[in-house]
């Protein structure tokens, strides 16, 4: 890929189901070689943006390229360059692994020659080339994930979507995931695009667009949306928690909620704030944390709310909606 | 190649294959793929041919035999024309009918279990994967077919080579056709439970007002009308056709059992009827494949 050439870019694109608009003109530019990360609560519509830019759905409205090519009137030309690993299992699992893999291959028309080394190499990569002759569906859920995008980078795409790519997946093998994620970059020379809910993971991105309800509320990398937060979260835990949060509102200036169970507020210099805190709270403190802002403070900021809440809050219908299409 | 990491993949060794255009031979190995799929899919499930094998058996064996038995016993022209022999075409047909709606159905499943995607993500035609499926679909039925031919003897059939291919070449059309028909109603179902509802709603009444198990001539008006806008009538009498071409039976027995289609007194040519079957057949390929165009 040329290096000047965006892998994926996005200008004010729009979809609608009906009467929900479940992304509401968002523009954002991807840039060859990198990991980028959509970030946002299940609902937000990354999954219904991750399906037009990989041709699946068609957009109400905008413009969207990929690797060069316009995802509705160069739809061809999208898929040869494009690696797709989807949030839902996508495997046939009557199927051995390398069968499903062989199947790709002749959907792709990777010639047949080079394809047989490609499929060592993508199932080594991933550490299934000795499960190869087994059927997909006695793989576990880690197993089957890996073997999607072993299946995804099969055809050497230029840009690999993965859909929540660890969702639904133990702490272990969604670190084992990433680090083929990061390791494939390196290997690859490939952009990689993906979603995820899970903050923590968003840190591994060069980059982050935080998604809410439709809109790219914030983009940038993680350590400068971080920055741009400026304070450190404090919880404390108190005897009495309203009046806790009463006294922070008045000597302090402290807007405070309680989540789990303790009184939580974010100030600018969190260390230096605990010694004023002790004295001046008038609430017997028992236990104080200061953290660095996190993801979580970053997309409180920007929507006023956690990425947690704003699951309960349930979009569930968009979801639903999203997926139903497909 | 110093930059060997964990797997022990130099990054310079990275085999890079290439997607080429697209073109009529990229489409044409999309479409031995997607068949190539149905056919492994179709030995590793084996249970179900087995279970497919069940309902035609039952109808041959034992409704054949009992009803033999009734024919027997009453003045019917039963001579020496076994019902068993005259239900075998019906139960040919509807053997296939059976596997190649199933077969058509593993769209819906494809759809549940997200591997459709997988499929049209593809840089093919969606011709390519219609098509496949429906000689997917096809084929697997004729191999069921092959396992029905196997009980001929049973049924008083002769094993005569000829009229063996003949069956089967009916079969595989009579499965083609079919298997479109069900992708046309697979493309809007979205759950197996409903497919498997409407097909079960469907199967009955085409079987029971297609010939496969009386002759259709002298019935009633109305029965008699139903039967002719049946496309499984016109699956069914070939197959009859050809079997008792190679029986040696009396005219009137003929007459009796092997009636052939009229349509207000004229006699169906069995050509006619084939290639009324292959016009719909192909009439329901391009349904299906404008239905799946369309969701593009």
């Amino acid at each position: 890929m040329p290096s000047g050439e965006p892998a994926v870019e996005v200008d004010g694109l729009v979809k609608r189901f009906g009467d929900v608009e479940a992304v509401r003109g968002i523009e954002f530019t991807v840039r060859p070689g990198e990991i980028f990360g959509f970030l946002g609560p299940n609902g937000a519509g990354k999954s219904t943006t991750i399906n037009m830019l990989c041709t699946l759905l068609r957009p109400s409205g905008g413009i969207a390229r990929v690797a060069g090519h316009d995802v509705v009137t160069e739809r061809d030309k999208v898929r040869r360059n494009i690696g797709l690993v989807f949030q839902d299992p996508t495997l046939d699992g009557y199927l051995t692994g390398e069968q499903n893999l062989r199947f790709h291959a002749e959907l792709y028309g990777v010639p047949r020659t080079a394809a047989r080394e490609r499929m060592r190499q993508v199932l080594e990569m991933v550490g299934l080339w000795d499960r190869r002759g087994d059927l997909a569906r006695t793989f576990s859920g880690g197993m089957k994930r890996r073997l999607e995008i072993a299946r995804g980078l099969l055809h050497s795409p230029r840009v690999l979507f993965l859909d929540e790519p660890t969702v639904g997946l133990d702490p272990q093998t969604r670190a084992s995931i990433w680090d083929y994620i990061r390791r494939l970059r390196d290997t690859e020379q490939i952009t990689i695009f993906l979603t995820t809910h899970y903050m923590e993971e968003a840190e591994y991105c060069d980059r982050i667009a935080i998604m809410d309800a439709g809109r790219i509320v914030a983009l940038d990398t993680p350590a400068r949306l971080k920055a741009g937060v400026g304070k450190d979260r404090v919880r404390i835990s108190t005897d009495d928690d309203a009046a806790a949060i009463a006294a922070l509102r008045e000597r302090f200036g402290v807007e405070a909620t309680t989540s789990e169970g303790a009184v939580t507020f974010a100030v600018a210099a969190g260390e230096a704030f605990v010694p004023k805190l002790f004295e001046d709270l008038g609430v017997p403190i028992r236990s104080v944390s200061v953290s660095r802002p996190s993801l979580d403070d970053v997309f409180m900021s920007f929507t006023g709310k956690t990425i947690r809440d704003a699951e309960a809050s349930g979009n569930g219908f968009m979801r639903m909606v999203a997926r139903g299409r497909l | 190649m110093d930059t060997t990491d964990a797997t022990g993949i130099a990054a310079a060794q990275v085999v890079r294959v290439s997607v080429p255009e697209r073109s009529m031979r990229h489409d044409l190995r999309a479409v031995k793929i997607v068949l190539h799929r149905e056919l492994i899919r179709f030995w590793r499930d084996r249970m179900r041919m087995v279970a497919n094998l069940v309902q035609p058996v039952l109808w041959l064996l034992v409704m054949g035999t009992g009803l033999s038995n009734l024919m027997a016993a009453g003045q019917g022209p039963a001579g020496d024309v076994d019902l068993r022999t005259f239900i075998f075409p019906g139960v040919c047909a509807m053997s296939v009918m059976f596997t190649a709606l199933f077969s058509a159905g593993s769209i819906v499943w494809d759809r549940e279990f997200g591997f459709l995607r997988e499929m049209l993500v593809a840089p093919v035609g969606r011709a390519a994967i219609v098509v496949g499926k429906c000689l997917g679909g096809a084929a697997v039925a004729t191999g069921q077919g092959v396992v029905i031919l196997a009980l001929a003897g049973l049924a008083g059939v002769p094993y005569d080579p000829v009229l063996l291919v003949e069956l089967l070449a009916l079969m595989f059309l009579t499965a083609f056709t079919l298997t479109a028909f069900g992708v046309v109603l697979a493309a809007r179902i979205t759950n197996m439970q409903s497919f498997f509802g409407i097909m079960q709603l469907g199967i009955m009444p085409m079987m029971f007002l297609s010939g496969a198990l009386y002759p259709l001539n002298g019935l009633p008006a109305w029965l008699s009308v139903l039967t002719r806008f049946n496309p499984v009538t016109y699956v069914v009498d070939p197959l009859r056709q050809a079997v008792f071409s190679h029986l040696d039976v009396s005219p009137e027995l003929q007459r009796a059992f092997n009636p052939g289609v009229t349509w207000n007194g004229w006699q169906v040519p069995v050509w006619l009827e084939v290639v009324l079957v292959a016009v719909i057949g192909v009439v329901m390929l391009a349904g299906a494949i404008v239905q799946f165009r369309r969701s593009d």
